[in-house]
């Protein structure tokens, strides 16, 4: 008897709660785990400086699910900002439209740089994107030939390259750092090693030509890491030789047991990434629902908060995690364009 | 014997007479029986050797999370800084908005003899300090503005890596580039050590802060809160529910290919991997129902679907177990069959019945796969208030520290997984001593 009294209670309980859920007074943000971090700080410092508002909740999930949960549509029960390591697509801009979520506000943040290194006790490395691209690419050009990569080591590829064998741990293909480890360096080091040609000449369509230039070797000297750097790391503690792909602000937090590999010549820094110099990095992210501004409070008071100098200045607490701060001129427009409520 | 004298031929007579020795493979069925005990012994030596090895790496990695580094400085919480305009009484946001690490920093520089006019200095004295010293100053100006004017001793919060560097898991050996803490830091945090300013504190920040992208003030608040909610809400739904289900099938239900097929499905059901019960959820509770997203009504609602089947198919063996001569007594003695059920079964049953449920609940404590679908695996940093706030829950936040970049958050992801291991601990002690205390043998 009790538990059916309990269970009636419950059922009770859980209507009740039902009721309640129609209002939201807490900013509701998710999306890239590059993202996150300067999420989770800005979001903090938010809810410390602004006391009126409660800290907003950052969930992870990746660019993709972020923005997949970011255009199921509009109302409180759906999230207000998406955060992405990558521009939103016209495919992903049309899945919103036709959920309803017509007017989306981007802004951007900074820019991220993609890292190369190796375990703290190794050599200075240099690489260069055709050497990268000989290494890691599934067919290499050798004798004017297109073939399946036949090197082993990385001194096989660049006799100034240590005579060890080939271990690169790369994000996987879900990660927004792998599209940016494609297009600025495989596909560079394609076109820099003839292979490109050597593909345009077998292959007509330029889709194919294009998605050959960037096929990783599958024969397990190249591991793609699905989970996030904490794994890369590990993966090179395990191989001293092996070189990971990180992202600039946690190789920083990382630097007692890392060294990073100069790429073009150029060592990965923030002045340099800021310069255009260093040339793997990419620009991140945030969308926001311009229907939510107004009515989620605090929505507005974060955007501004988070585009404010004191968050993504180069002096901010997200340039001391690492982030690359935009340029002065960038971030006056990134400010404009958001108070002008330019939508995409 | 001895005396006895034996012709050859009565010996060669007796000889033939013993029976044959039969060959029965004793030999043979003993060393096939030790062997199997080694088999048994070594299963075991291996379990335990891995239990080992996995128990010394999280302990040796995560007891430094139980301890916090925190300078204790006298600190002039001075007018000049916090409300430079004595605007305080007319407006209350200057107490809010007022430059706390300002204050803190001062204060810092005055022990350790920094000229405030060296700002390459005072920046890295700043660096000592972490940031949450903002809310920790201002919760105590705001509680008691008389100490504005005044000189108090505060244990301040280290900064994470100045706590990395004092408890040894910076590598002080490298470049003082490649490290997050300077030489100078590291001078002053000495210096600071042995005075005594500095030192390890227990950190009871670990259970009651909230989840913090700054390691030193980041604690598990806001998931052991979550998951007590769940807890609470996969107990007070699924036990009757489960029970109910279970009484009916087993003593009222008519044995048919229907109420079959209902066996099979809950055996079934107990098996599903967990995340379907998220997307479930998320169909369900978050899309269908409107519950808000990432609170731990749908996490508690999500994880009681998934631990129903455990505790209906515990429910049913334990009523299974209770003989049918008590049942047959009772209905004997005149007793209508729900008294039966209730006054007699039930509670023979209970011990079994609530053994499955704690090992259920232990389970559903140990779940994050279908709690990434509504939304719990996120940064909270305000502890909830009620079950419909966002939350997240322990394993959960055990995640979320695996993937932080920070030294200072590798001992914390260990420290909590001691934690959960303990409450895991103590459940399974629990279902253990009411099984002791209940159980009762025919």
């Amino acid at each position: 008897m009790t538990s059916l009294k309990l269970t009636v209670a419950a059922l009770v309980a859980s209507a009740a709660f039902a009721g309640a859920a129609a209002a939201r007074d807490q900013i509701q943000i998710a999306g890239s785990s590059t993202v996150l971090p300067y999420a989770k700080i800005v979001a903090e410092s938010f809810g410390e400086t602004l006391p009126d508002f409660k800290t907003p909740v950052v969930e992870s999930g990746g660019s993709s699910g972020g923005l997949k949960e970011f255009c199921k549509g509009v109302g409180p029960d759906t999230i207000d900002i998406a955060n992405s390591s990558r521009p939103i697509k016209d495919s992903e801009i049309e899945a919103c439209k036709a959920a309803g979520v017509t007017e989306i506000q981007e802004v951007k943040i900074g820019y991220d740089g993609i890292v190369f290194a190796t375990d703290a006790g190794n050599a200075d490395l240099a690489l260069e994107p055709k050497d990268l691209y000989q290494a890691l690419a599934a067919e290499v050009v050798v004798d004017g030939k297109l073939v399946a990569n036949p090197y082993r080591k990385w001194s096989d590829v660049n006799p100034a390259l240590p005579d060890a064998e080939i271990a690169a741990y790369i994000p996987g293909e879900k990660h927004g750092t792998r599209e940016v480890f494609e297009e600025k360096i495989l596909a560079h080091g394609c076109k820099d090693s003839g292979a490109q040609d050597a593909i345009k000449a077998l292959v007509a369509d330029e889709k194919e030509q294009a998605s050959k230039c960037i096929a990783v070797r599958k024969d397990g000297l190249a591991v793609d890491i699905d989970g996030d750097y904490t794994e890369t790391l590990a993966r090179i503690d395990a191989n001293k030789s092996g070189i990971g792909v990180f992202g600039l602000s946690f190789y920083e937090n990382n630097a007692d047991k890392l060294k990073v590999a100069t790429v073009s010549g150029v060592a990965p820094s923030t002045e340099t990434i800021a310069s255009g110099e260093y040339p793997v990095s990419r620009p991140l992210f945030f969308y926001v629902k311009k229907a939510h501004l107004g009515v989620i409070p605090g929505l507005k008071d974060y955007v501004e908060f988070f585009t404010s100098d004191d968050m993504i200045g180069p002096d901010g607490p997200l340039a001391e995690y690492g982030l690359v701060a935009a340029p002065d001129a960038e971030r006056e427009e990134i400010r404009k364009s958001f108070e002008a409520g330019n939508i995409m | 014997m001895s005396q006895v004298t034996t012709s050859p031929a009565t010996a060669a007579f007796k000889a033939s007479v013993r029976p044959e020795r039969r060959d029965i493979g004793l030999r043979r069925r003993y060393a096939s029986e030790r062997r199997f005990r080694l088999y048994g012994l070594a299963a075991i030596a291996f379990g335990l050797l891995f239990l080992f090895l996995l128990l010394s790496s999280v302990v040796s990695k995560g007891y430094t999370a139980f301890l916090q580094t925190k300078i204790t400085i006298p600190v002039e919480f001075s007018e000049q800084v916090i409300d430079k305009d004595g605007e305080r009484a007319t407006d209350p946001k200057v107490l809010m908005t007022a430059n706390y690490p300002v204050v803190a920093r001062n204060a810092l520089a005055k022990v350790l003899g920094v000229d405030p006019g060296d700002r390459a200095a005072m920046r890295e004295v700043g660096g000592m300090i972490s940031d949450s010293v903002r809310v920790q100053l201002r919760d105590l100006v705001v509680a008691d503005p008389s100490v504005i004017g005044r000189t108090v001793d505060v244990a301040i919060l280290a900064h994470g890596n100045v706590d990395s560097a004092y408890k040894g898991q910076i590598d002080l050996g490298v470049d003082e580039k490649n490290r997050k803490v300077s030489d100078r830091q590291v001078g002053w945090m000495n210096q600071l050590a042995e005075t005594g300013a500095l030192a390890g504190h227990f950190n009871t920040g670990l259970f009651t802060n909230g989840a913090s992208s700054r390691p030193e003030a980041a604690g598990l608040g806001v998931a052991l809160v979550g998951s007590l909610y769940m807890m609470l809400i996969v107990l007070v739904l699924s036990l009757p529910i489960g029970v109910a289900a279970s009484i009916y099938l087993e003593e009222f239900a008519p044995k048919n290919r229907f109420t079959d097929l209902i066996e099979v499905n809950i055996n079934n059901l107990a098996a599903v991997p967990s995340i379907v019960y998220g997307l479930l959820g998320l169909a369900v509770f978050v899309n269908f129902a409107g519950f808000p997203r990432s609170a731990a009504l749908v996490g508690g609602l999500v994880l009681t679907l998934m631990t129903l089947p455990t505790i209906i198919i515990a429910t049913r063996a334990a009523l299974k177990a209770v003989p049918p001569s008590i049942r047959a007594a009772a209905l004997g003695l005149g007793a209508s069959n729900m008294q039966t059920v209730f006054h007699h079964v039930l509670p023979l049953a209970m011990p079994g019945i609530l053994t499955g449920t704690i090992i259920g609940l232990a389970h559903a404590l140990g779940e994050t796969a279908p709690l990434l679908l509504i939304g719990m695996v996120a940064f909270v940093a305000d502890v909830p208030a009620t079950p419909l706030d966002p939350a997240t829950a322990l394993p959960v936040q055990i995640y979320m520290w695996a993937n932080e970049a920070e030294r200072a958050f590798v001992e914390r992801t260990s420290g909590a997984i001691i934690v959960l291991l303990i409450f895991l601990i103590l459940m399974n002690v629990g279902a253990i001593l009411l099984r002791r205390r209940f159980e009762r043998r025919w």
